[in-house]
């Protein structure tokens, strides 16, 4: 029988991951998601599972991709500071395709910052934290519903393609609380990442399968692995020449780039009268704002498009609805991440405006309302 | 019993050959050694799992056909750490030298060592960085000329035994290239130790601190360790080391197995977390993940 819970958001992100699988925790405390951790550090024992609190992120982001190599499905849990300690470790796992999940309790920076303030402010840094040419993957759930969901959702890719994924939660979704659906385990739709068959003499842990992603047996089955941080072949051996370079990060970007269809779509909602109506865009809790402020406004027209998935970002579905829509408003908590992927996916064709706050406050339905009678005034 | 008699070889990747070290260098004695305590402990070539680090002896990995992990500089402790904590039946190593272990990475050294983990670390000290031109490491001796402290360095180097013996570890051994049987043997029983294992491996490089240091050519120094090496017995008769040294031809180099005692291992912890975990959510629990 499914159970209805009334949970946090940080609660249902670790329901999210035991009901995918996960069997593996390393992280670091940090506000706002210690939640999570200590959890997990009560709910995995039982399960066969382990907990580990690592010296620091940088260890905890080393130890996911060991553990996950080693076999499991593993995750951690952190804040702003702890997202840029594991950003080195994050690049292992995308050149070791290790399968990891990172959930990200965005919280007010820089540095210390508001540290038990909401933000999301690390919206790029999930993009471009770690160095070098990388593919990036990051889900971003709108309410505890879909921390559970999507949480399920990152390890499902994370499996599939073999590249950490990244859940951008921030700190209202992490600790507010709403009713949840826990489903029967069997009735999730569970992915698990590709295993070698045949045999093990022929095995080349990197050689890419018909979707660019190799086959990975767990350490200590007969299937050897060899895993390395520097460029490497098939064999997973380093080798430094320039096409083996290029086919490699082609193919790491192209696994992520071909998995579009996989990714969970964007929430579109129309509402009011279809003339010059206006767009906003919202991840997160701000997409909650932006919501509120088409019900406060039932005489104009609006759609709410807000992203599930962040990166990649879901240009085609945004550039089919650029021209019904007079203008653009990015609402987010940060001085303008989101809002310039929108104005490059716009490109022009409309007016785009962002309604941002980066002060450790929400942003107010009234404030958006603001920048949209704004934007009209002009139109 | 052994099921199988094993010969070094069949953990060496012979295809990778010639090593890429510099002639002088120690780490393809350290590299024989190793498998060859492999081969003493019939050990299966899928039951090993090294996770190196990054530098000369970080490129080990290459030349290997057990299961490798090749990671980020000073990473390779927590990265087996991550894999033994899931899978303790695996032998888990972390082969670093003294810029990866001593250094950058020194954090995820005395954490892991304070863990107990079951994880054999061979740690190569040169005294420098070889990789990136002979700039000065945790371990360099005071006084050392180095590509970064060419008028003397400024600080004193990391005892790295010492360390490992005050942060918890049950198994902490010194050993130099030189002494290749007295290394072959430590590995092995390093590798059978529950806990978090050290052996640390005096290794000459010539063509860096060697050369800065005017300790002449690879032949001189190789023949320093020999003399200089003082061997302890196995509980560390002969009283406390000091540093592993370096600074002058007259310093000796204590060598042998310094620490051996048996506090209760993270595996062996770990598993009666997972017992009371079990009786308290009064699941039999789900079947096991591994």
């Amino acid at each position: 029988m499914p159970r209805v819970s009334f949970l946090q958001g940080n609660e249902a992100v670790l329901e999210g991951a035991l009901a995918a699988g996960a069997r593996f925790y390393a992280g670091y405390p940090i506000t706002p998601s210690s939640e999570i951790a200590e959890g997990a550090a009560r709910r995995l024992p039982a399960l066969g599972g382990v907990f580990i609190q690592m010296e620091d992120e940088i260890g905890s982001m080393a130890a996911l991709v060991g553990a996950s190599l080693a076999g499991a499905k593993a995750f951690t849990a952190t804040s702003g500071p702890g997202f840029s300690l594991m950003q080195e470790n994050i690049g292992l796992a995308v050149m070791l395709e290790a399968p990891c999940v990172v959930i990200d309790v965005m919280r007010s920076g820089p540095s210390t910052g508001l540290a038990t303030k909401p933000a999301q402010a690390d919206i790029m840094q999930a993009r471009w934290g770690t160095h070098g040419d990388h593919p990036a993957l990051a889900l971003a759930p709108g309410g505890v519903a879909e921390c559970f969901d999507l949480t399920v959702a990152a390890f499902n890719l994370a499996e599939r393609l073999r590249t950490p994924v990244f859940v951008l939660s921030d700190e209202i979704i992490g600790h507010m609380r709403e009713k949840v659906v826990l489903p029967d385990p069997g009735e999730l739709e569970i992915w698990e990442r590709p295993r070698p068959s045949g045999d093990p003499a022929d095995y080349r842990p990197y050689r890419p399968g018909a979707d660019g992603v190799p086959a990975l047996g767990p350490l200590g089955s007969p299937y050897i692995l060899h895993a390395t941080s520097s460029m490497h072949d098939e064999r997973g051996v380093s080798a430094n020449d320039a096409p083996t370079a290029a086919a490699t990060i082609a193919r790491l970007v192209g696994k992520v780039r071909a998995a579009a269809e996989l990714l969970p779509r964007p929430e579109i909602v129309a509402t009011g009268p279809a003339d010059r109506r206006v767009l906003l865009v919202a991840v997160g809790s701000s997409a909650r704002t932006a919501r509120q402020v088409t019900l406060d406004h039932p005489e104009r027209g609006f759609t709410l498009f807000r992203p599930r998935t962040v990166w990649p970002f879901p240009e085609a579905e945004l550039s089919a609805l650029v021209e019904e829509h007079a203008a653009v408003v990015v609402v987010e908590m940060n001085t303008g991440q989101l809002v310039r992927e929108v104005e490059r996916v716009v490109a022009g064709r409309r007016p785009v405006a962002g309604a941002l706050r980066s002060d450790g406050e929400i942003i107010t339905p009234e404030e958006v309302w603001d920048v949209v009678t704004s934007l009209r005034g002009r139109g | 019993m052994k099921a199988v008699e094993r010969d070094y070889l069949d953990y060496i990747d012979e295809t990778s050959l010639p090593l890429m070290w510099c002639p002088g260098c120690g780490d393809g004695n350290i590299l024989k050694a190793l498998a060859g305590a492999f081969a003493a402990l019939g050990l299966r070539r899928e039951e090993i799992v090294v996770v190196t680090g990054i530098g000369c002896w970080g490129k080990a990995d290459d030349y290997l056909r057990t299961n490798a992990i090749h990671g980020t500089h000073g990473r390779a402790l927590a990265v087996a750490t991550g894999v033994k904590a899931f899978r303790p039946d695996l032998k888990v190593l972390a082969l670093m030298g003294d810029g990866d272990c001593a250094t950058i990475g020194g954090n995820h050294f005395i954490h892991a060592a304070r863990r107990n983990i079951g994880v054999t670390a061979v740690v190569a000290n040169n005294f420098n960085y070889g990789m990136t031109g002979g700039q000065y490491s945790g371990t360099t001796p005071a006084g050392s000329k180095t590509a970064t402290s060419p008028f003397g360095h400024a600080e004193d180097g990391f005892d790295l035994c010492a360390l490992a013996e005050a942060a918890g570890a049950d198994f902490v051994a010194r050993t130099t290239v030189y002494h290749y049987k007295q290394m072959e043997r430590l590995f092995a029983e390093a590798l059978q130790e529950p806990g978090f294992s050290l052996v640390e491996v005096v290794s000459p490089c010539p063509t860096y601190f060697g050369r800065f240091n005017g300790q002449g050519e690879a032949v001189k120094m190789w023949r320093s360790l020999k003399d200089r090496a003082r061997a302890v017995g196995p509980e560390g008769a002969g009283g406390k080391p000091g540093p592993a040294g370096s600074g002058g031809p007259s310093e000796p180099i204590v060598t042998g197995c310094l620490v051996r005692r048996r506090r209760p291992s993270f595996a062996e912890r770990y598993a009666e977390v997972q017992r009371l975990a079990r009786a308290e959510s009064g699941e039999g629990g789900e079947p096991d993940a591994r």
